[in-house]
């Protein structure tokens, strides 16, 4: 069986992010990129069923400009197989990334397709989603245990939802996409990254795959959040009241 | 006065080569290269590095995993644990007998200046001869130039040997140095004096961005570099003859065990290492202390300064590219070296900061606080009004010059950049003399390689140098300011308009940094002003914008040797300095369960900017490296 992740490139998490002067998005010039958390977290899982011995392969897919490649080499360095690059010039909403990946899928038959839950640049967590819809395949998002089953071409995944854990069992193919507590991503040794200049990559385009790359959505603005505010200590019950009353209008 | 004058000037001196007492005098033989597999560079640039690398490029160094491939003239993988045993950095906590070993031509640590530098001239000097050897750069930092921070105004007198057309070639160097002033601060006023600076011909840059060029460059000359790897520990052979580095184990926990993912370091052996760490490098320091590098010639003790630095962005109306600005004086008073400056670089953005020497003597001293005093000052205050901090960050700085620089060759490699210590301190200028080392350095590696001559012609390069001109001409500055501020400027003026570095004596430095605090009872605290969160910042606002992390569950990279000097000397005598001039609030001494106070370490702020391992009064806090890709994130500092 193959299994194919879907990992992106975003601004590393721990960089302090500001807006552009002319509001337009978030500043990405000289600043540090590197894979998704949540994509690092899928791949993870992903390597540990092939080296269960439950799959055969493991395919890295990313999409967007040609630094991609960073990004997939690092997924190669951490053990996947092979690396596609679907090239794209602009970024790409979830919903035309489904739809390369609905094709890429048409390509490869994976048996399995795990990806993060969201990325953190954009926080959508909707790819996962739209692609189980396109395909028509179950979904298991969030999953926090992940535990295939060959035999019965089934998955169980434990998911993380707002009353706790709810518990699936997925037919293969499916999606699954990652949450947090599901493992801890492996580092990429030094031979490893040396290894991994020499696995294949292989560049698509979007119109080589029929995929029309256009947007329904239009960023208009993007601000930083107001600045909080100082609390105020107040000194008497009648001096809450007359804040609420006359300054916060909400009594 | 007894160490006012020393009669022979150091050149003289070193130059009779019989008063060197080396500890080791064979050659290293040249062998014939370890069976590489060519490696095909091309000679052309391209948009993407990573794509070409994978197409176009074999392993350039025999990879043998799981086995050790040590020359004849070395033992069987036994002797490499013993060795471990011998030089007594057998880790604790890394039990496991062999981890993978890696081997190439020419190991460095560290991607800054001088490293690549290095790395470049080596590659060049292959090209020229056809000579194929393999170069691996490891650098601590996430990616190449995340640990540079530095001014910077760039005299590309190194830069113009190594690669002439940097202009062509796109290097992120475009600001001419505009307008130069030098201004004495008092509380209130600005006093501008004569400049003695001469920066006509350079050029107001971003060092880190530089650096990032440079690694761009020596990619496509074929040098692997590979960021996130930090060298941890010295490798020797059975006769102490260093044959490379090891790197950190990785996904060990904060209690010593292995994580899930631990993943064991890995060996890099070269037939030549050298170490490019910048200023107190910590396998830099090692070396020094076990091959007496200092003694052999007689140097002196390093000095230091810390620099704390912001890059901002300013009003369009008020930014001036290239312009230049130094200050002496406030907010530091007449016993403490250091002073400011202010740099405008390109798109409105500004380098500002203070550097402090770390021989000051009142334990109470906060740099950073002093930093964000001086930036309250009627003068520097309009410049910044209205702006945004983009990053910030702390690093320190040689200052030793001429009589610090220790002898940079020990067996098996050398060291180069500020690990050594070639920064011109009246100049205020070390990349240039780093890059310099560092070509001098490749030069005499390919030698050793290919021809088989001796790394200690490093040491006779650089004395025949413009590197040893400069440093020799700038010697007597820094020190003339053991005697004070305004003895200092005297002095200072005397050889600088007068003399012209022509001095017939050459003065020593003063105590060691560490030696120099005073005991806390001598002083009293000092009573810093609130930040008010527009021009001045509170450390972690700060900290927050030097991108810094480490992986939180690992062990603390700054070591004790002694656990319980901070609660008997530390604190009592000296009313915990390194809680007053960590950048970083790495040092916190907090209240216990019987509310006594106890040093805390939050190592995951570190900045490796190396204060502490400098000016800890019992030299108790070393400074050990952390896992790799950890540590600041510096893009425009």
């Amino acid at each position: 069986m193959k299994i194919m992740v879907a990992v992106k490139r975003v601004v590393d998490y721990a960089v302090k992010i500001r807006v552009k002067p002319d509001k337009s998005g978030v500043e990405t010039q000289n600043v540090k990129m590197s894979m998704n958390p949540f994509c690092e977290i899928a791949l993870e899982e992903a390597l540990r069923i092939k080296e269960a011995g439950l799959a055969k392969e493991v395919v890295a897919v990313s999409m967007g400009l040609a630094n991609c490649v960073d990004t997939l080499r690092t997924s190669l360095a951490m053990g996947a197989d092979r690396g596609i690059h679907v090239e794209a010039a602009r970024e790409l909403i979830p919903l035309t990334v489904a739809k390369i990946l609905k094709k890429l899928v048409g390509v490869e038959n994976p048996g399995l397709l795990i990806l993060g839950k969201q990325a953190i640049d954009d926080d959508c967590n909707q790819t996962g989603q739209m692609i189980a819809g396109l395909l028509g395949w179950p979904q298991g998002t969030f999953a926090s245990k992940v535990v295939l089953d060959k035999e019965k071409q089934v998955v169980t995944v434990d998911r993380e939802v707002d009353g706790g854990l709810e518990t699936l069992c997925l037919d293969l193919p499916a999606v699954i996409t990652t949450d947090l507590r599901l493992n801890q991503p492996r580092y990429a040794t030094l031979p490893n990254i040396m290894k991994a200049k020499s696995k294949p990559i292989k560049k698509y385009t979007p119109e080589e795959l029929n995929v029309e790359i256009k947007s329904d959505l239009e960023v208009v603005q993007v601000t930083e959040p107001p600045k909080r505010k100082a609390g105020v200590i107040l000194s008497s019950v009648d001096e809450l009241i007359d804040k609420l009353r006359n300054e916060a209008h909400v009594i | 006065m007894h160490r006012f004058l020393s009669i022979s000037s150091k050149s003289t001196f070193l130059r009779n080569r019989k008063q060197l007492h080396l500890p080791f005098t064979c050659p290293i033989s040249c062998a014939t290269p370890n069976g590489h597999s060519c490696f095909h560079y091309l000679n052309q640039k391209s948009a993407s590095l990573g794509s070409r690398i994978g197409l176009h490029r074999f392993f350039s160094s025999g990879y043998f995993p799981n086995r050790f491939n040590l020359r004849e003239q070395e033992r069987d993988g036994n002797g490499f644990l013993r060795l471990r045993g011998l030089v007594g950095e057998v880790r604790s906590f890394s039990s496991e007998a062999d981890r993978e070993s890696i081997e190439y031509d020419v190991v460095i640590v560290g991607a800054g200046p001088a490293g690549l530098s290095a790395a470049i001239r080596f590659k060049q000097l292959c090209q020229e001869k056809n000579a194929d050897f393999s170069v691996c750069v490891v650098e601590k930092g996430a990616e190449v130039g995340a640990h540079i921070i530095s001014g910077n105004v760039f005299e590309p007198r190194a830069l113009n040997e190594l690669l002439p057309q940097w202009k062509q070639e796109e290097a992120p160097i475009n600001v001419p140095v505009s307008s130069d002033k030098f201004w004495f601060l008092t509380k209130d006023r600005a006093i501008s004096l004569p400049c003695p600076f001469n920066n006509k011909g350079n050029y107001v840059i971003s060092l880190s961005q530089l650096v990032r060029w440079m690694g761009v460059k020596a990619e496509e000359l074929g040098v692997e570099i590979y960021p996130g790897f930090a060298a941890s520990e010295i490798l020797y052979d059975a006769e102490n003859k260093v044959i490379g580095i090891g790197t950190n184990d990785m996904g060990i926990a904060k209690d010593g065990s292995k994580k899930e993912n631990f993943q064991r370091g890995v060996a890099l052996k070269g037939r030549i290492t050298l170490l490019a760490e910048g200023c107190r490098g910590s396998l830099s320091q090692k070396m020094m202390k076990k091959y007496k590098l200092r003694e052999n010639v007689q140097a002196q003790h390093q000095t230091y300064a810390l620099g704390i630095k912001e890059v901002w962005e300013i009003d369009e109306n008020k930014h001036k590219p290239g312009a230049v600005l130094h200050t002496l004086g406030w907010p530091l008073d007449s016993k403490t070296y250091g002073g400011s400056f202010v740099y405008h670089m390109q798109d409105r953005q500004i380098s500002i900061g203070l550097v402090v020497a770390l021989n000051y003597h009142n334990p109470f001293l906060n740099p950073y606080e002093e930093f964000q005093k001086l930036k309250h000052h009627p003068s520097i205050r309009p410049l910044l009004e209205g702006g945004t901090v983009l990053q910030y960050g702390a690093r320190t700085l040689n200052e030793g010059g001429f009589q610090s620089v220790p002898y940079p060759v020990f067996p098996g490699g050398a060291i180069i950049g500020c690990s050594a210590g070639f920064l011109n301190v009246p100049k205020i200028k070390g990349t240039h003399t780093a890059m310099k080392s560092g070509m001098l350095a490749a030069e005499t590696t390919f030698g050793v390689l290919h021809e088989g001559s001796n790394m200690e012609a490093y040491w006779d390069a650089l004395r025949d140098s413009w590197v040893w001109e400069e440093l020799h001409k700038a010697r007597n500055y820094r020190p003339a300011f053991e005697y004070g501020l305004f003895p200092g400027l005297a002095i200072s003026a005397l050889e600088h308009y007068v003399l012209k570095g022509k001095s017939p004596f050459t003065l020593k430095h003063g105590k060691p940094d560490h030696e120099a605090t005073n005991v806390a009872r001598l002083h009293s605290p000092i009573q810093y002003p609130k930040p008010d969160g527009i021009l001045s910042f509170d450390v972690l606002t700060s900290l927050h914008r030097s991108n810094t992390n480490h992986d939180h569950d690992q062990p603390a990279h700054l070591r004790l040797r002694d656990p319980n000097i901070p609660a008997n000397v530390n604190l009592p005598e000296y009313a915990g300095p390194e809680s007053h001039y960590c950048p970083a609030r790495v040092y916190e001494y907090v209240p216990d369960e019987k509310n006594h106070l106890k040093l805390q370490i939050n190592a995951q702020n570190c900045l490796h900017c190396k204060a502490c391992d400098i000016k800890d009064p019992k030299q108790n806090i070393e400074w050990t490296v952390p896992e790799g890709g950890g540590g600041p994130g510096y893009s425009v500092m």
